[in-house]
């Protein structure tokens, strides 16, 4: 009577078997590696940068333990640190012959040790989370109203290089909080600019408005627009902050839309949070807006007179320079940035490339103002600084503009990279940070793993001496429980933290209720004078319903942090549900198959090995 | 080995009124000690930033915090985490202060003093916005468990049975902080994880009790209401100190091994589990009681029928 049909130990076979391959690649450990990746955006990597790899290692006489070569990365496993460190050097030398531009990250890596023939079967060890591998992890706030500030911004300029194209005179286009104003003579040219307007963009909402003698337009963003330039904001951030982390070298950035308007960035291994901070909360934008060179003015403004209309910054070199508050281009008509040196002179300089709309903006403007000077400016929270303010010499048509003069290859560098390292769609905050030192992260997995060991040592030394054979069977179960939970883990490739390794244990501590369960109903049946088959059948039978109770509580429990938590609860909530659902299979499936198969045969089965069942004395008359 | 050598039933509700009593003076004093110390909120919900640091030898705490203050620090709490070469500096948010700047500038102030060296462990920095969201999303994980556990109790019992199983376990999660709040432990989010989970592990304990009792209604006729419940929770309390007996082993071992990290949320599961089992077992089944269950409610006509034609 307690036989499973074959199909049943079959399942059961195939489960552990699987268990067991996708939980062996958490055995191998990592080796150090060396991970080559792509820093610029038109280079791609494939198998000539894996043969480049390979062969800068054989010259460097380092012996790789294989070259790998995936959709964005070519990757040398090493066999230890110090050749790690060598090989990223020698790499380093061999693809990016100017340190200044680098064409490539190298970066150092751990890579799991997974033989080939499991890696073939995608079994892959578990993802760790950055509390057991050190790193650092930040959430960062997109600020939306100044996406859409800036947008407006750009918009005015649009604008009126527009109606200076379609030969419309207005008296002014400007910003006003949410809303872009342009003021016109009479309302007929407001006609004519209306219809310039609407013929060129579908995203501002245009009213108008009478203030005086101003006949004006008020354009507002129609709440589509609103919503895509939002969306469209995140998406940038997103690209420029990948841009950015390129610079840091780290081998394995996550960067993710967390909400609607969050970004979470996690590094790995980065333990120099200020230069990480310094380089994600870079929340500069680029403005290029004239320079106002009006004899006397400047002398005015360092008395305290600004004119209207402008403002006063100090230039790298510590040069006061009254600017103009009109901005004449932002950074996104910036395609692209290069140091480099002048055609002419041969002096350091920076190369420009700008989009299609900038550079028939920035042509107009050169054209207009030639011998005259403009700057680039990087505004940080608000506060702006002067990159460079060049003379502007001829008119520059086709969007591609050369910088020069004054400055040394290094400044050239650096402006560009900063011109380069692209511009924010929107200002970003840092709203949680969370950083973890390599030593507290192998400390964390030593102690998760710890506690997890030595509690499972005391629940199966109590097991196996309370319940003898059937004790035994429960302690089976509960390590294929454990086997089957990181096997699913590892196949998910979900992140293990340690609130995750907490929840492992208190998955096993909880999961052993259901084998305590059977193992009481079949004592009792024994009790009450079944025979020892009969009591095996009627145990495992009627202990099913409450097992399914008492994991049903622990499930709305689980779900319930699954749904609202964040963080560390996360963590915590996915291994706790997962934890019940193979709890349910080993506790009654796998521990009834072994019960079957122990005892299942018998046909005289006179006693089973559950330790003492004990009867009251009034019910043994 | 048997532990529960048990001839009869033990009349546990001769003393339904004594455990109503103690938990109604412990549920009190909980909610006195919430009331009047307030729980410890970690950074996550209250916002600002903790930095922990290692020293190779045991620092100067007091000049560590004198050298704090003096650098501007002004709300900072300097205390020892785990062992004397441990330290935990607790900040609370910086109204001047670029805030996600705080923690460099611990770090820059902290190497200003005198004969260590300190090795930054690990930094948690939470904004206010993101403090208030994970508090809101805490107290609707909490909401959804309670709900979700009712609506469960609901189809599978009686109301008086949902009832009497989510007062009982909810005086535990009062009970719970209420140790957090007497202590001043940090509440973190790891803590709050723990309390829901020992909150839908405990209910399970009375769903077993409250089987038992209808099981026993429905085939041992002579017995008083008291009575049934007796036999209910003696036939279920092997079961019921051994798994749970268990699970504290688990979490014992967490408490022990588990490093300073794991011990607020190990610390959390053991009050769960033992004030679980008190009151799962012996709060919840005086509650049904009191609330008047009876023979009658489980007994369906139609079985009556079948009986009388045996």
């Amino acid at each position: 009577m307690n036989r499973y049909p074959i199909w049943v130990y079959v399942t059961v076979a195939v489960a552990l078997l699987l268990g067991v391959i996708y939980t062996l690649p958490n055995f191998y450990g990592e080796l150090p590696a060396v991970q080559v990746s792509s820093a610029k955006a038109t280079i791609k990597v494939d198998s000539k940068l894996m043969e480049r790899v390979e062969a800068a290692l054989k010259a460097g006489n380092l012996s790789a333990g294989g070259v790998t070569l995936d959709a964005t990365s070519v990757r040398a496993r090493l066999a230890t640190t110090d050749e790690q460190l060598k090989a990223r050097d020698t790499i380093e030398r061999a693809l990016n012959p100017d340190p200044a531009d680098p064409t490539y990250v190298v970066a150092l890596n751990l890579l799991p040790a997974t033989p080939a023939w499991l890696q073939s079967m995608h079994a892959k060890p578990m993802y760790l989370g950055l509390d057991l591998r050190g790193g650092v992890h930040f959430l960062l706030q997109v600020d939306m109203k100044g996406a859409l500030t800036k947008r407006l911004d750009s918009m005015s300029a649009d604008l009126r290089s527009l109606l200076r194209d379609k030969g419309v005179r207005h008296g002014g286009v400007a910003r006003e909080g949410n809303s872009v104003l342009v003021k016109f003579r009479d309302a007929e040219t407001r006609d004519k600019g209306r219809n310039a307007i609407t013929d060129s963009t579908a995203d501002l909402q245009l009213s108008e408005r009478q203030d005086g003698a101003d006949f004006t337009l008020v354009g507002t963003l129609s709440p589509q627009s609103q919503n895509r330039i939002q969306e469209f904001a995140v998406k940038q951030n997103i690209t420029t902050l990948h841009n950015r982390i390129n610079e840091l070298g780290v081998a394995e950035p996550v960067i993710q839309q967390q909400g609607s308007d969050r970004i979470v960035v996690q590094l790995p291994g980065v333990q120099d949070t200020a230069k990480a901070k310094d380089i994600l909360g870079r929340t500069a934008t680029l403005e290029i807006r004239m320079v106002d060179d009006t004899a006397g003015a400047l002398e005015g403004a360092l008395q305290g007179q600004v004119p209207f209309g402008t403002e006063l910054y100090t230039e790298r070199g510590g040069q006061p320079l009254l600017v103009k508050k009109q901005v004449v281009l932002t950074g996104d008509r910036l395609t692209d940035a290069q140091p480099g040196f002048a055609s002419d002179t041969n002096e350091p300089a920076v190369h420009l490339t700008l989009d299609s709309a900038g550079s028939r903006i920035f042509k107009d403007v050169t054209r207009d103002n030639v011998n005259k000077r403009m700057a680039i400016l990087l505004i940080e929270k608000g506060k702006g600084e002067v990159v460079t303010a060049p003379v502007i010499r001829t008119e520059i048509a086709g969007g591609r503009v050369q910088i020069s003069g004054r400055m040394t290859t290094t400044e050239a560098y650096d402006i560009a990279l900063l011109l380069r390292a692209g511009s924010l769609a929107a200002p970003m905050e840092i709203v949680e940070e969370r950083t973890i030192g390599p030593s507290l992260g192998a400390e964390n997995i030593e102690k998760g793993f710890k506690s997890t060991l030595w509690g499972f040592a005391a629940i199966a030394a109590f097991m196996v001496a309370y319940y003898l054979i059937f004790g035994l069977v429960s302690v089976l179960a509960l390590a294929s429980n454990l086997m089957l939970l990181i096997a699913l883990l590892s196949l998910l490739q979900a992140t293990l933290t340690l609130p995750g390794i907490a929840a492992i244990a208190l998955a096993l501590g909880m999961a052993i209720d259901s084998n305590v369960l059977i193992n009481e109903r079949v004592r009792e049946e024994l009790r009450n004078g079944a025979s020892p088959q009969a009591a095996i059948s009627a145990g495992y039978e009627r202990a099913w319903a409450t097992i399914v109770d008492s994991n049903i509580t622990t499930l709305i429990a689980g779900l319930a942090l699954l749904i609202f938590g964040s963080g560390a609860v996360r963590g915590f909530a996915v291994v706790h549900c997962l934890g019940i659902l193979t709890s349910m299979f080993s506790a009654v499936v796998i521990s009834r198959a072994l019960v079957n198969l122990l005892y299942g045969r018998q046909r005289k089965l006179d006693k089973i090995s559950i330790g003492q069942v004990w009867k009251p004395q009034g019910n043994q008359g | 080995m048997e532990f529960f050598r048990i001839q009869k039933d033990i009349p546990f509700m001769k003393h339904a009124l004594v455990f109503n009593v103690i938990s109604l003076v412990t549920f009190l004093l909980a909610v006195l000690f919430l009331a009047t110390r307030g729980l410890h909120f970690s950074v996550e919900f209250t916002g600002g930033t903790l930095v922990e640091v290692g020293y190779a030898e045991a620092p100067d705490v007091a000049k560590v915090r004198e050298t704090l203050t003096n650098d501007g620090f002004a709300d900072v709490q300097v205390q020892n985490f785990g062992n004397s070469r441990e330290l935990l500096i607790r900040l609370p948010l910086q109204k001047d202060l670029d805030s996600a700047r705080v923690s460099e500038k611990v770090m820059g102030s902290l190497k200003t003093v005198a004969g260590a060296e300190p090795q930054l462990r690990r930094v948690e920095f939470v904004g206010p916005q993101v403090g208030k969201e994970l508090a809101t999303d805490g107290a609707m994980a909490l909401l959804m468990v309670v709900v979700g556990i009712m609506i469960y109790l609901a189809f599978r019992f009686e109301w008086r049975f949902a009832v009497s199983a989510i007062i009982a376990n909810l005086h535990d999660v009062i009970i719970i902080l209420g140790f957090f709040a007497f202590f001043q432990w940090e509440f973190s989010l790891a803590v709050l994880a723990a309390v829901l989970a020992v909150l839908g592990y405990s209910v399970n304990e009375s769903v077993i009790v409250f089987d038992r009792v209808r099981e026993t209604f429905k085939k041992k006729r002579g017995m008083g209401t008291p009575e049934v419940i007796n036999h209910a929770i003696t036939s279920t309390i092997s079961r019921t100190i051994i798994t749970h007996g268990s699970t504290e082993m688990m979490v014992l071992s967490m408490l022990i091994f588990g490093g300073e990290t794991l011990f607020y949320f190990a610390l959390a599961l053991t009050i769960g589990i033992l004030f679980g089992i008190y009151s799962s077992v012996l709060v919840a089944s005086p509650l049904v009681m009191w609330l008047g269950v009876s023979r009658e409610q489980f007994i369906k006509p139609q079985a009556k029928k079948e009986e009388a034609v045996v």
